[in-house]
């Protein structure tokens, strides 16, 4: 009987060593975990606020000034001033469809026409919503680019 | 031959009982007993000390499993130089809306240990390649004399990192660093100052603001504690860029040697704009002037460090106060007719406008004469008093670092002809922001705000009444009608009912006296008057124009048409939505506006 109790009390002794290195060792390579992970967020906290910082200085306004005057043909962008403050009816809204007639099925050949649409209106400036997504997507000039692709002010 | 034993003869008989010649020694030893109560005592006493012992060694026990349960888990010593939690070791400094004034890159230095070094006189002719500035011989010289350790660059490109690395020499080593960068260039360069480094090691620099706001929050910026949280400030980037912009264009339009232009929340005292041109990129702060006025190095604060005699600005504090007193209405008719003797000076007018002017019309001809008369009404120790309480015998509270050091000019004694120049601005001195805050004050309702440019969380509390919201109220009339059909007429601005008072000062000479040809011109003003939202102040300094055919220095005709334009630019970047009903102009107007707000 005691033969027993000492043979389970050794052997449980053992057990328990055995379970202990196995968590010694685990925590270790939690820890290393932790750096490591720890490590990848600080780095990545860095870009990020490389990033910031590039994405601040890209929009400082002296650039964007300059980016605005260089593409002033097809954004039109002026400084704010007083006169463009407006009521909200004075809003030039798309006019409503018109309920009698009934909507021809969208066909691929709506968007053939896209082009021919936009010679037959000419000059006048229409700025519903339809011609936008109807129209084929233009090609805007672009301004001189540099290496990387960035417009340069 | 058997021999016969001899039968022992026997002597006696063993039984035969002795009697002992002796006396045996009686063995019965009286053991005294002890007493019984004694060893129970002694064995409860050994007993509670056992008990004692045990209760002691668990309690002890207890207590560190206790203190172990309480106490927080900690990872042991994870983590290494760079933590998740500290990312860059200074806080960001940000405008109102989160744009980013002031941020952190990494960068590279680059440092020598010649002792490493395999080569150093290639090693010197190759830096002095791909570094224009550092000459060869100097460089051999120090590389070969025996020191341990030179700093060569601060700051190197990744380019220029690539091209020493090229050299292949191992004695050239990489340090990591922080490098503090102000995006937007010279935007706002006079608020934020500038940084530079403090203690530098090979693995890190430490970042030490020089000036402004930088200088101001050094430890609240590089304090652990706060995790990296950013400085807001209640500068907007877009109404600063505006200012900057407008400033800088009128300043050479008006051929002026410095510009500065303050604008400020009516309620709340938070700067959300302000500039001083020239101006100067923190980036590279330029190094302090050693030669010339240190007033006209790019470096000076001209909105918080500049202290001038700005004028007339000041009669709207005069007549504030005066019809806070109750010693005029807005229709007391004073006499203007001058020129008026005090001593053996004189004071006078710009244009001889009548002999008798109502207190309205003093503001709106800028009437020299009755201002004074009205000051000498009010007295010097009650115009002391509300100078006092506006804030313009003391240095502006504002978080930069250069503003305790400027302190408004002030006369020591305060005589009857003091009273009556400092009524309309002469001889007293005070900072574009010191008016912009006597302005704010006097003409939101009444209440004092102190001048701040950090971004307010929440409603703030009005502070002490300076003046009735009537008086402010009042005032606002007076200073709107200064620009309908006063000095400040080019001021005017559809939709935004600008009110404000111009102010021409003659520039002292430091030789003594006023300069003849050399002006500071200001516009201080408020928009809109009847429910005014902003103040601001525009001062120039030095200029002239060629206008309507003849030389003009006058406020009105060049600071006026510059805080014009800025109205035009900034007001609706801020928001404010235009009224271009005529209603707004009359005076139940600014009674019920105030009326409301309050």
């Amino acid at each position: 009987m005691r033969i027993l109790l000492y043979a389970l009390s050794v052997s449980v002794v053992v057990i328990l060593a055995f379970w202990a290195y196995g968590e010694g060792y685990e925590t270790r390579a939690t820890e290393r975990d932790v750096a490591r992970l720890e490590r990848t967020i600080g780095a990545r906290h860095q870009e990020l606020s490389m990033l910031r910082a590039e994405w601040a200085y890209l929009n400082r306004p002296d650039r964007l000034q300059e980016l605005a005057e260089m593409n002033f043909e097809t954004l039109g962008l002026i400084p704010l001033a007083p006169d463009h403050f407006a009521l909200a009816d004075q809003v030039g809204y798309p006019p409503p469809a018109p309920l009698a007639l009934p909507t021809p099925p969208a066909s691929p050949q709506v968007w053939a026409e896209g082009e021919a649409l936009e010679q037959k209106i000419g000059d006048v400036i229409v700025m519903t919503y339809r011609f936008g997504a109807d129209a084929k997507p233009r090609v805007i000039s672009p301004p001189t680019l540099a290496d990387d692709g960035e417009q340069l002010p | 031959m058997i021999r016969r034993r001899r039968a022992r003869v026997l002597a006696t008989d063993p039984f035969v009982p002795v009697n002992p010649t002796v006396p045996r020694p009686q063995t019965t030893v009286v053991v005294p007993r002890e007493n019984p109560e004694k060893v129970r005592s002694r064995a409860e006493r050994r007993l509670k000390f056992t008990t004692v012992c045990f209760v002691l060694g668990f309690a002890v026990i207890g207590l560190k499993m206790g203190t172990i349960a309480a106490t927080d888990a900690r990872e042991p010593a994870t983590g290494g130089l760079a933590g998740a939690d500290i990312v860059s070791a200074r806080a960001d400094i940000t405008d109102r809306e989160g744009r980013v004034l002031a941020t952190n890159v990494t960068a590279t230095a680059l440092y020598a240990q010649p002792r490493l070094m395999i080569n150093p006189l290639t090693a010197a002719e190759g830096l002095a390649q791909i570094f224009p500035d550092m000459e060869v011989e100097v460089w051999q010289k120090r590389f070969t004399s025996g020191s341990k350790f030179y700093w060569l660059k601060g700051n190197i490109s990744p380019e220029q990192q690539q091209a020493v690395h090229d050299l292949g020499e191992p004695g050239l080593l990489f340090g990591q660093r922080e490098m503090r960068v102000y995006p937007n260039g010279q935007l706002a360069g006079h608020i934020l100052g500038g940084a530079r480094y403090g203690q530098q090691d090979v693995r890190a620099a430490e970042i030490k603001g020089v000036a402004g706001v930088e200088a101001e929050f050094d430890d609240y910026l590089s304090d652990p504690a706060r995790e990296g949280a950013p400085l807001r400030l209640s500068i907007d980037v877009s109404v600063q860029t505006a200012m900057e912009r407008v400033l800088a264009s009128g300043m050479r339009l008006m051929s002026a040697k410095g510009a500065a232009g303050v604008l400020m929340d009516v309620n709340t005292g938070e700067i959300v704009s302000m500039a001083s041109l020239p101006d100067f990129d923190p980036n590279s702060r330029p190094a302090p002037p050693t030669e010339g006025t240190p007033g006209d190095s790019p470096l000076f604060n001209r909105a918080v460090q500049g202290v001038y005699e700005l004028g007339s600005v000041f009669k709207i504090l005069t007549i504030a106060q005066s019809l806070e007193l109750g010693l005029t209405n807005s229709g007391t008719i004073i006499d203007t007719s001058g020129p008026l003797r005090q001593g053996r000076f004189s004071i006078r007018d710009f244009d001889d406008y009548g002999d008798r002017l109502s207190v309205t019309d003093v503001i709106v001809k800028s009437s020299n004469i009755g201002t004074a008369r009205i000051a000498l009404e009010i007295g010097a120790e009650r115009q002391q008093s509300f100078l006092k309480s506006l804030g313009l015998f003391e240095s502006t509270p504002v978080e930069l670092a250069e503003a305790p050091g400027a302190h408004p000019l002030v006369p020591a004694r305060w005589p009857d002809i003091s009273t009556m120049t400092i009524s309309y601005g002469h001889g007293i001195s005070v900072s574009p922001l010191h008016l912009a805050t006597a302005y704010a004050s006097v003409l939101n309702g009444g209440t004092r705000v102190q001048p701040t440019l950090l971004a307010r969380e929440g409603p703030v509390e009005p502070g002490p009444r300076i003046v009735s919201s009537r008086v402010s109220a009042e005032a606002r009339n007076m200073l709107r009608q200064v620009v309908t059909r006063g000095t400040a007429s080019l001021a005017e601005v559809e939709g935004y009912q600008i009110g404000g008072k111009t102010g021409t000062a003659d520039k002292p000479s430091p030789a003594g006296g006023y300069y003849d040809d050399k002006t500071i011109s200001t516009f201080a003003g408020v928009f809109p008057a009847q429910d005014p939202k902003y103040v601001i102040v525009v001062t120039l300094d030095e200029p002239s124009i060629e206008a309507a055919g003849q030389l003009r220095r006058t406020a009105g005709w060049t600071a006026v048409p510059i805080a014009s334009e800025l109205v035009r630019r900034v007001a609706p970047l801020l928001g404010l939505r235009p009224d271009f009903d005529p209603g707004v102009d009359t005076f139940g107007e600014y009674l019920t506006q105030t009326a409301a707000q309050r």
